[in-house]
């Protein structure tokens, strides 16, 4: 699939585009096939989000997973504070985002 | 300590007032990222991969206790609780929201502090010794002209829009701590046959995509000359260095593919027609400011013999203590690097804690190094054991300075939105492994630096042991290197051949600490070890 | 001819097109002339007593070459116009005022507002540069000298 993701212009927050507004949670993500770019066109506008890009992604057993390194742990948080994670209480969390 | 008087004050909030402005019209979307983009890293504010990171200048490495119990409050107040001291000798904040941004700049401002250049294409935070005014090597303390050179580089009209970022470093000592030459202008202050002091200019040294060690392009610049001269290498760099390519941006390029006797002899044109100019500070300036540096007032009658007591006390004392130039005194560095730990972070309280000790032991003043740990510089012998309880007390007694568990790090892709591969784990895999006094004291002085891309914040071309992440494929993979130094002594590292795993790279490193230990001669450091053997015996044991 | 936005002098503005530098050192006896990025500000100096308007293009916000073109040319002794043309922006312009420039041909106009309070705001500064603004090390030093 291929999902919508960006930074929130206010707060900085990573966000995903969940069809209809942006959503913290990377589960919420929508499959936005290629609609990506006229979405992100529309958006950018909107200036809400910043530095918004499209990314693939595959839907698994632990939710949405990111095909890139780099946007799994944008998704979860850093992998050294999982404290500071969207998932604090998950001790696997960081070992499954590698 | 330098205090801001009513014009400096006046520039500090006149920036505040206009980042505000700035980041409203921003907010309102009255001006575009692409525009703001400049404007926000000219304020030291980046977006990385969760949030906005705030790096705020701490000119020259020195901060008053007051000034670091601030950053403590900013931590709880509009972060997450912690901040990281970085290779910059600057802190930053990895958890910031634009709309409050203002708010900390204001909140910096209330005790002389600001955020201004630490990021962007623009002259940065100027670095010097972290032992400047205390270390007993000095010919004399490189702050004022660090200072000097803080205060013409702050908002310079034609230096706003440069190819690329722009890095000082100034050191007063034989002995280089500030990694002077890898830097786009080193100075060292030196004094001349007449006795006279002046700077010693290396220009175009840089780590990076392209390391380079920076040749020397003058060799004595009056002190009277200091800014007319840097002008002059700044206008030819920004004149000519190049914008077509920004990995080949840094002045280091444009010294590189000019020649430095090229790039000198243009320097040299451009200074003889400055020098008609008439934009040099007067050595009234000068003075006015060193005056600000003068020495705090020693005890005289301080006892010299270091104290005695406890092991693990005195194990720090060895590790973490340095020579001062005052009788009954040392310098006492904080290690920020305690097993398995994040390098270079510190939590609110734990900041806090060091404003507080800062104040309490050290004439009210502290230092971050480049390595990210901090220095109480003037600290009475007879107080170390106090010190030390209280640093225990706090989680901030590791005794390991220049060991390999004092290791620089990067925040890496945990944090950073340029990284490849993560830096902090590798740190704390490598740190753990090594945790064991024994066995760190008989590897003894060995600067790990690991670097999470090729823009090398974390260092590694100057480690003894470099590490750099890279993506392979989607997934980490990291490359070492041999044979790095920061020092006077200024080498870069060899890389030693197909780069490792996560894992894999935590066992080359034990590897390749054996092959020292094995072959070490006498008082050999694993750097003297290196030169001498060569990267064959290392090579052949990680490799097989 | 570009038409400035904001024009900071008194005399009128030349009503010719400024030329390329190229054709003008080459022998043209016109009184504006324009630099691009990367030209070599310096070949002016010896027409600068017939010189009324220097544009100096800025091709990207983020190339501040023109900075030093226009410090390089009032340095000299250039008193005519000197225009900042192209990719100009309102929070660039107090930077841009010290360097020398004091005419602004922004291609995408500047909000006037904005524009007025961008200028205003500095009142001190640190460096000496083309404005003739004392820095604040010479007022520091002002009973002294």
């Amino acid at each position: 699939m291929n999902i919508l993701t960006g930074n929130d212009l206010k707060s900085g927050a990573v966000v995903w585009w969940d069809g209809g507004a942006w959503s913290h949670d990377v589960n919420a993500a929508a499959d936005v096939g290629s609609d990506g770019d006229a979405i992100n066109a529309r958006e950018e506008a909107a200036q809400r989000v910043v530095s918004a890009y499209i990314i693939a992604a595959d839907a698994g057993p632990h939710g949405i997973r990111p095909a890139h390194i780099k946007d799994r742990i944008r998704a979860l948080g850093p992998t050294v504070r999982l404290d500071l994670t969207l998932q604090p209480g998950d001790a696997d969390a960081a070992t499954r985002v590698i | 300590m330098y205090q801001y008087d009513q014009y400096d004050q006046a520039m500090v909030d006149t920036r505040v007032a206009e980042f505000r402005d700035q980041t409203a019209r921003r907010l309102d979307g009255r001006i575009s990222e692409e525009a703001f983009r400049p404007l926000r890293l000219m304020n030291g504010l980046y977006l990385q991969l969760h949030a906005y990171m705030l790096r705020v200048a701490i000119p020259y490495g020195t901060l008053s206790g007051a000034q670091m119990r601030l950053l403590g409050d900013i931590a709880d107040k509009y972060d997450r609780g912690y901040g990281h001291f970085t290779t910059r000798q600057n802190i930053q904040y990895n958890w910031i929201k634009l709309s409050e941004a203002p708010d900390i700049l204001a909140d910096l401002a209330t005790v002389e502090m600001h955020a201004i250049q630490t990021s962007g294409n623009c002259i940065r935070n100027i670095s010097a010794d972290q032992y400047a005014g205390a270390a007993a090597d000095e010919i004399t303390d490189p702050r004022p002209y660090a200072e000097l050179l803080r205060q013409w580089s702050s908002f310079h009209p034609e230096f706003c829009a440069l190819p690329r970022k722009f890095k000082f470093a100034v050191i007063g000592s034989e002995t280089d701590r500030a990694a002077m030459r890898l830097h786009d202008i080193g100075i060292q202050i030196v004094r001349n046959a007449a006795g006279e002091l002046g700077c010693a200019f290396y220009v175009g040294g840089g780590m990076g995509r392209t390391p380079m060690i920076a040749p020397l392009i003058n060799a004595f610049v009056p002190l009277d000359q200091l800014i007319t001269y840097s002008e002059a290498c700044l206008r030819v760099y920004n004149r000519y260095g190049r914008r077509d390519n920004k990995y080949k941006a840094r002045i280091k390029i444009l010294v590189h593919e000019l020649g430095k006797d090229e790039y000198t002899r243009q320097v040299e044109a451009e200074f003889a027609h400055l020098l008609t100019q008439n934009i040099e500070p007067p050595l009234a300036e000068f003075a006015r400011i060193k005056a600000f540096f003068a020495d705090p007032a020693f005890d005289p009658a301080a006892p010299d013999a270091m104290p005695n007591g406890d092991p693990a006390f005195l194990r720090w004392v060895k590790a973490n203590t340095a020579a001062h130039k005052a009788r009954g005194y040392a310098i006492a560095v904080i290690s920020l690097k305690p097993a398995g730990g994040i390098p270079g972070d510190a939590s609110a309280d734990q900041i806090r804690t060091m404003a507080d000790l800062a104040r309490d032991y050290s004439f009210d003043e502290a230092r971050v190094t480049h390595t990210q740990n901090i220095v109480l510089p003037h600290v009475r012998k007879a107080d170390l054991f106090a010190l030390w309880q209280k640093l225990v007390d706090a989680d901030l007694a590791t005794a390991n300075l220049d060991s390999i568990g004092d290791i620089i790090a990067c925040p890496g892709l945990d944090y950073c939105s340029l990284a490849n591969a993560r830096s902090i784990p590798v740190a704390q895999r490598i740190s753990e492994k090594f945790a064991a006094p024994v066995r760190q004291d008989a590897i003894g002085e060995l600067k790990l630096k690991i670097s999470g891309c090729i823009n090398a914040c974390g260092h590694h071309h100057a480690g003894h042991i470099g590490i750099l992440g890279v993506d392979r494929k989607g997934v980490e993979n990291y490359q070492l290197s041999l044979g790095g130094s920061e020092g006077a002594d200024c080498s870069l590292g060899t890389i030693t051949g197909p780069g490792f795993s996560e894992d894999g790279i935590v066992t080359a490193v034990e590897q390749v600490t054996e092959v020292y230990l094995a072959q070490k001669q006498g008082e050999e450091r694993f750097l003297d070890t290196y030169r001498r053997i060569g990267m064959a015996p290392f090579k052949e044991a990680i490799y097989g | 001819m570009v038409e400035p936005q904001l024009r900071f002098r008194d005399d009128a503005p030349v009503d010719s097109p400024a030329i390329g530098l190229a054709d003008f050192t080459a022998g043209s006896n016109v009184a504006a002339v324009r630099i691009e990025a990367g030209e070599d500000a310096r070949l002016l100096l010896p027409h600068l007593a017939s010189l009324r308007l220097v544009e100096i293009v800025f091709p990207a916000f983020t190339d501040g070459r023109g900075m030093s073109a226009a410090r390089v040319l009032r340095e000299a002794g250039y008193a005519g116009e000197l225009r900042a043309v192209g990719a100009v922006l309102v929070d660039q312009l107090a930077a841009m005022r010290r360097c020398g420039f004091d005419a602004f041909a922004p291609a995408k106009p500047l909000d006037a507002k904005d524009a007025e309070a961008a200028l205003a705001r500095w009142g001190i500064v640190y460096q000496s540069a083309a404005d003739g603004v004392r820095p604040i090390w010479a007022l520091r030093h002002a009973a002294a000298g």
